[in-house]
């Protein structure tokens, strides 16, 4: 494995279009050549070494290339987006769409991240140490295909819509969440640690809720069906099993109705 | 229009309106317009070695308009990977941001077309309410010449009047909405249909009552087609039949172009067809249901090719992701239905209704490579070419941008049969239709007919567009294929056709290499009729205005203002 390391020399004035920041962009170049990478700020063409400096070396592969960015990416966007493979961490925090469209490979932050993080993602594995904005693996705006694979961990807190229209993959929140969580989701796994406001499960269609927290206003399209232990994410506990959402639409299989199901620590 | 001359020497000319099959021969042109000669000081264009065709016209597009506008708002995702960055050049040129796939902004709308070599593009469903809103957007359409046909095939006043068989006054509500509207033509969209799913019901057969007005498609489609008619309009009655996108439905589009039989043409403006039945395509189906869903294109195009009296166009469906929108109301509930995406459903009023909801023409399922099928079967199975035009009902169908992509399929049996090879369910498609037996493959003539020298005839303007005879609209193209010696690789037509070499409207360079250099020069056409005051027609206007309509009279007409570069038809009724 070989590692380029990023250290931030200048806060850009207007948000800085950080798409080049991905293993697969830096596989196979030298310092200089990476430096020389395209990014925007605003309207402006500028290139990474505007805004950072370059050292280390990238392997040969997107596979074979650590990313370290040493400093804070507060107005930094899309780091990570699109990568296949490879590893890109950042020692502070970083902005919108961290590891958007992601398809393999870690993400690591240290700090916060803003919003729209793991949009789209498809596999990988993302890690915030701090909180996120909203928006976490969720669609884009107006698509009906969000996440569909890989895993996003939230150390801290996050916003509202969370995994809207997910299909797959798993998302875990371990501090609190506001409102709209799997809105409109047919598939995948979200785990909230700890309380939320409400609006978890709106018109989902299939897919899986866990909190271990309380939800302070219930969807009234879930019913509680039964109470069952499990094991999840490495904590047993007892919870209450609801299924919903009952206004929405429901494929069948084998002639029963599949719901989503909502697990609420009891 | 610049006074400035060109002259186009050396290309092969293809110009069925002269029935030139590749002749070398130079184009020359002055003031906007082809002439016979220029003097020496002339700008002088090469197009040795290329393909010289005069702009493309496409008859049946949604590309304004409210619906378009709401596809637009409500897929955003559209335009996440479509977005162009402005090139230095395109900058340099003023040219504007370009976004969207399959519904893009005004601007590369009009730049796409271009770079297409298309000169004029007709805006196929303009519900009359809204018209001031179109005539803007299309405003805001840069370089395309462009026009808007009003629908009429579920207008109260209209329905009112064909109850009571009176075409007389149905004509003249057609010509007073025409000219306030500045419309081009009737329109006709599920006839019947629409109107009835204001009761949550719909139309399928041309004797299904509409509920409250009490009459059926047959009396809606016969009584335009003879107010038409009787207008003597420059485009002929354009029809979206009833039953649209359902299995088995071929029979009613057959009985229903039949209706086109023993109604004469009379215009001054050389269109020969009564009827003009568009994105044939969605309405070529047999089978009853999605499991035996199969072509029908030979059955319908066997009828087709038969009656003088009628028009088509293909409505090919391209297998892309894309976004449906028609002011058939009640199909657009049923699609959401079968695909559960978003929907848009609205009414407007006592005119029309419309829906929109995305598509995806996945080709991994079996019902799309059928669709996709057919559109090529029926252009393959025609007989006069003049007589079929290419649209993909953009986007119903697919984007128009995938025009240079069904010429390939169409002028390529190779490049069918890769498409067909990819299919996930080949067996099945074969089993369901026929394009798999047909050899024929069009040549570059049959496409000028298809989309220049064809579409324009049908919209009685063939002495200003789609040829290059000498007084016509200087609007030429110049495409990188060799007449006397086609490439063997049918990607190179389909880049060829994508972006022209050169694209001459107006008089004006406005596309080199593909690049846009200008906005040109656009115009908005419009038909402006005519004819003695009708009084009751006056009378029924006012008082339906008092009564009905959440406008006044006098707000309702297109200002002038609004389309500020008109090209007007005129047209004269004798009392």
């Amino acid at each position: 494995m070989a590692t380029v390391t990023l250290k931030p020399t200048k806060v850009p004035e207007l948000m800085l279009e950080g798409y080049s920041i991905t293993p697969d962009a830096f596989a196979g170049k030298t310092p200089a050549q990476i430096a020389a990478l395209p990014a925007h700020e605003g309207k402006i063409h500028v290139t990474l070494g505007d805004f950072f400096e370059v050292s280390g070396n990238a392997g040969a592969t997107a596979a074979e290339t650590d990313i370290v960015i040493a400093g804070d990416c507060t107005r930094v966007k899309y780091i990570g987006s699109k990568m296949t493979a490879g590893t890109v961490k950042v020692n502070g925090n970083a902005d919108m769409y961290v590891g958007g469209w992601m398809k393999g490979g870690k993400i690591h932050i240290t700090g916060n991240v803003d919003s729209f993080c793991g949009m789209q993602m498809q596999g990988g594995e993302i890690l915030i140490d701090g909180n996120a904005q909203n928006y976490v693996g969720c669609a884009y705006r107006g698509d009906w295909r969000g996440m569909k694979g890989g895993t996003i961990r939230i150390k801290g807190s996050a916003g509202n819509d969370i995994g809207t229209f997910m299909l797959g993959g798993t998302i875990i929140i371990e501090k609190d969440t506001f409102i709209h969580v799997s809105t409109h989701a047919e598939g995948g796994t979200v785990i909230l640690k700890g309380d939320v406001e409400g609006r978890v499960g709106g018109q989902m269609v299939k897919g899986t809720i866990y909190v271990f927290g309380t939800i302070k206003f219930m969807m009234p399209g879930f019913k509680k069906v039964d109470r069952v232990e499990l094991e999840v994410d490495g904590t047993k506990a007892t919870f209450d099993h609801y299924i919903g959402d009952l206004g929405e639409r429901h494929p069948k299989s084998k002639g029963k109705e599949i719901f989503a199901d909502l697990y609420v620590k009891a | 229009m610049t006074s400035g001359e060109i002259i186009i020497k050396g290309g092969f000319v293809v110009d069925p309106t002269r029935k030139m099959e590749g002749d070398i021969t130079d184009i020359a042109i002055k003031d906007g317009k082809i002439v016979d000669k220029v003097s020496s000081s002339a700008k002088v264009i090469d197009a040795k070695g290329k393909t010289v065709m005069a702009g493309g016209v496409d008859v049946h597009a949604h590309v304004a308009g409210p619906k378009v506008n709401v596809g637009r708002l409500f897929r955003p995702e559209d335009k996440l990977l479509s977005g162009v960055c402005r090139s230095a050049m395109a900058q340099k040129n003023g040219a504007r941001m370009e976004s969207g796939f399959s519904i893009p902004s005004t601007f590369k709308t009009g730049y796409d077309y271009a770079r297409m070599g298309y000169a004029f593009v007709m805006e196929a469903a303009m519900p009359p309410l809204y018209s001031p809103h179109i005539h803007e957007e299309i405003h805001d359409t840069p370089i395309i010449d462009e026009g808007a046909l009003p629908v009429f095939g579920n207008n109260w006043f209209v329905m009112d009047y064909l109850k009571k068989g009176e075409i007389e006054n149905t004509a003249a509500y057609i010509a007073w909405l025409l000219n306030v509207t500045k419309g081009f033509g009737v329109k006709c969209v599920n006839p019947g249909g629409t109107a009835a799913w204001g009761w949550g019901l719909n139309c399928l057969s041309l004797d299904d009552v509409v509920p409250y007005f009490d009459t059926t498609p047959r009396e809606i489609i016969t009584g335009l087609l003879k107010a038409n008619e009787y207008l003597g309009l420059p485009h002929s009655m354009h029809i979206h039949q009833n039953n649209l996108g359902n299995p088995g439905n071929y029979q009613l589009t057959i009985d229903s172009l039949k209706l086109a039989e023993g109604i004469k043409t009379k215009n001054k403006f050389g269109r020969e067809q009564v009827m003009h039945s568009t994105h044939l395509q969605f309405h070529s189906y047999g089978g009853t249901g999605w499991g035996d869903f199969e072509s029908k294109a030979k059955e319908v195009m066997d009828y087709v090719n038969k009656n003088k009296a009628i028009t088509v166009d293909t409505g090919n469906v391209t297998l892309d992701e894309t976004t449906t929108m028609t002011a058939d109301g009640p199909f657009e509930h049923h699609l959401h239905s079968l695909n559960h995406l978003k929907w848009v459903n609205v009414d407007v009023e006592m005119e029309t209704a419309a829906g929109v909801v995305p598509y995806v023409y996945d080709p991994n399922i079996k019902v799309c490579d059928i669709q996709w099928a057919i559109g090529l079967e029926l252009a393959l199975y025609a007989k006069d070419m003049n007589r079929i035009f290419l649209t993909t009902d953009h986007p119903n169908a697919g984007p128009f941008t995938r025009y240079p992509r069904v010429i390939k399929w169409l002028m390529s049996k190779k490049a069918r049969e890769a498409v067909l090879d990819s299919f996930k369910h080949k067996d099945k498609v074969i089993d369901a239709t026929t394009l798999h037996t047909i050899d024929r493959e069009l040549t570059l003539y049959e496409i000028a007919q298809m989309t220049r020298s064809g579409p324009a005839k049908c919209l009685g303007m063939s002495n200003i567009y789609g040829g290059l005879a000498p007084g016509m609209n200087a609007d030429v193209g110049i495409f990188d294929l060799n007449y006397k010696n086609m490439p063997s690789d049918p990607e190179k037509i389909e880049k060829a056709f994508q972006r022209a070499a050169c694209f001459i409207k107006s008089g004006e360079i406005v596309v080199k290499d593909g690049e846009v250099l200008s906005r040109g020069h656009k115009k908005t056409v419009w038909v402006h009729v005519n004819m003695p005051e009708n009084l009751q027609v006056k009378r029924d206007i006012t008082q339906s205005f008092t009564k009905d309509y959440t406008v006044s009279l006098v707000n309702y007409p297109v200002r002038d203002y609004l389309a500020p570069h008109p090209f007007v038809l005129e047209v004269d009724v004798e009392a």
